[in-house]
């Protein structure tokens, strides 16, 4: 239903406010580029399509711009949407080089389908590489109107909370967690993904929406956001992998490993990510 | 052909040449094809032996349910409002018709989603009007069934006015004069002599409103949010579906494909060929 033209890495504008991020991660990644391979050049060179999960999308433009910037032959193709739409075209035959699912069930249909790169496989992971966490919060305007603090405040009469429908992978957590929680909450809506709850939150029209830390932290102050120890029991895990019907595998892994680099998780890590 | 007599000219050749053109029916074809082949999908990969069950889940009869509902209050609401917008455009000259006109119609080709947003920003609890609303009565609009008929109507109407109006400018004065001259009030005229005259435009351009109504997505999920029984009509339930379970998508789309079928159908049927 949502097109997703891949998009150019160079030309993302990251939007405002998260330009931070990405912009310090190409500073960071630039200058150990020029130390570790100073003028001799690493020989990569060509053309690599990433197709990663929609809550990403930040991280991944920055990343994919210092990768660049790092390798100059290397053209970088980004492709950001749902995680099991980009499974799904994956296991149609899309051109994918690196494939980034904001969960393990997800990363799994692409295993059982066209299945991971072998070489690349046998070195990180059957089933793919871990390579960040994202954890719920509870998302608040910033004022907090209805003096949310806990789960339980949720359950309030008048109180209106908007989840992520169970279908799509924030929704399942978030069964997890109000599971877990023993709370029980009627929100009046169930958005298509978390970015939809977190809209309704930052325009004021819900009192509470559980969201990842990732959003709040992309949010940019127009949410607040709080902990709740409940959360612990539905952390979601984001492995990345290269799809068997890669062209450009030792690219790929190249890429892979700029991610889990250090510099990568400190990307991740300040996008609000943890990182294994 | 080449027994035309000189006289007759194209006349003849043209009642000779009487079988349809092959250079049209090609194209025809393959637009009716275009048209077809995906609803022939759904029909080929439906889940057909859990049907039954699927069908008759409580979840999709109360999104049918919603669905019907909302898009006929939709419609009422649209016959309401719309068809005297539709005789102003029509019958009367004020500054700005023209501009009032183009306005009516820009629900037809902007995308739902931007009228879902605009009516958030409006109409939502936090809204330009929504706040006075929800200060003055405490009534908030988004995540209720009010929400969906809004979003309906907002994008449906302008199918109906322009029916309407169009119904209206193709129908023959002269009644309306002669009424006037009898003696006849301006709203009696309107009454009992143009709104029976345009009834077939009005009854086409209801089942334009009504059909789009049915099928509203983009602005509905915007603006009135996504709750099973409360705002989740059948367009929204067969896009959450396909995000897990495609099967459920294809079952949804099935009932939703022949609900709406059925309405044109009868409705074409008994308004716009009768004529």
């Amino acid at each position: 239903m949502r097109e997703t033209a891949p998009r150019r890495a160079r030309p993302v504008r990251p939007a405002r406010g998260v330009l931070a991020v990405p912009a310090a991660a190409l500073l960071g990644l630039t200058a150990c580029g020029a130390q570790d391979t100073a003028g001799t050049g690493d020989g990569l060179s060509g053309e690599l399509t990433v197709l990663a999960a929609a809550s990403l999308t930040d991280v991944f433009t920055g990343i994919a711009g210092s990768f660049e910037e790092e390798h100059p032959g290397v053209d970088v193709t980004l492709s950001f949407a749902g995680s099991s739409e980009l499974a799904q075209q994956i296991n149609s035959g899309a051109p994918a080089d690196v494939f980034a699912s904001a969960n393990t069930s997800t990363m799994a249909q692409v295993v059982q389908g066209e299945g991971l790169d072998s070489a690349w496989a046998a070195e990180h992971g059957e089933n793919g590489l871990v390579f960040a966490t994202n954890t719920l919060r509870i998302a608040v305007p910033p004022d907090n109107p209805a003096g949310i603090g806990s789960v339980a405040d949720l359950a309030e009469d008048g109180v209106q909370v908007a989840f992520c429908a169970e279908d799509v992978p924030c929704g399942a957590a978030t069964r997890t967690a109000m599971e877990a929680s023993g709370v029980q909450v009627t929100p009046v809506t169930l958005e298509e993904d978390v970015r939809a709850v977190l809209t309704k939150v930052e325009l004021g029209e819900v009192d509470a929406g559980l969201v990842y830390a990732s959003d709040v932290i992309a949010a940019d102050g127009r949410v607040e956001g709080l902990d709740f120890p409940e959360a612990e029991e539905a952390v979601n895990d984001y492995p990345i992998g290269v799809p068997a019907t890669s062209e450009a595998p030792g690219l790929a892994a190249a890429f892979i490993d700029a991610v889990t680099s250090q510099t990568g998780s400190a990307v991740l890590d300040d996008a609000g990510f943890g990182t294994p | 052909m080449t027994t035309v007599t000189p006289r007759r000219g194209w006349r003849v050749r043209r009642v000779r040449s009487g079988r349809t053109p092959w250079i049209l029916v090609v194209p025809a074809v393959v637009g009716v094809l275009f048209l077809v082949l995906p609803f022939a999908g759904l029909l080929v990969r439906a889940p057909w032996p859990t049907m039954g069950a699927r069908v008759t889940d409580p979840a999709v009869l109360s999104a049918l349910w919603l669905s019907l509902s909302t898009a006929s209050a939709a419609t009422a609401v649209s016959l309401l409002f719309g068809v005297p917008l539709a005789w102003l455009l029509a019958r009367t000259r004020f500054p700005g018709r023209r501009f009032v006109r183009a306005l009516v119609t820009v629900p037809l080709v902007i995308p739902p989603v931007v009228g879902g947003v605009a009516l958030l920003l409006v109409l939502g609890r936090n809204g330009l009007v929504g706040r006075y609303l929800d200060a003055w009565f405490g009534l908030t609009l988004p995540f209720t069934p009010t929400a969906v008929v809004i979003a309906q109507v907002f994008v449906a109407m302008p199918f109906l006015v322009i029916s309407v109006e169009g119904a209206l400018r193709g129908a023959d004065r002269r009644y309306e004069e002669a009424a006037a001259t009898l003696g006849a009030s301006r709203a009696t005229v309107f009454a009992r002599v143009t709104l029976p005259m345009v009834l077939p435009g009005i009854a086409a351009g209801a089942a334009l409103c009504w059909a789009r109504a049915l099928g509203e997505f983009g602005a509905t999920i915007t603006f009135a949010g996504n709750f099973p029984g409360t705002t989740q009509t059948m367009p929204l339930a067969v896009y959450i579906a396909m995000q897990r379970d495609p099967e459920a998508a294809i079952v949804l789309s099935l009932v939703l494909l022949l609900v709406s079928l059925a309405v044109l159908v009868t409705l074409r049927e008994r308004w716009v060929n009768a004529r």
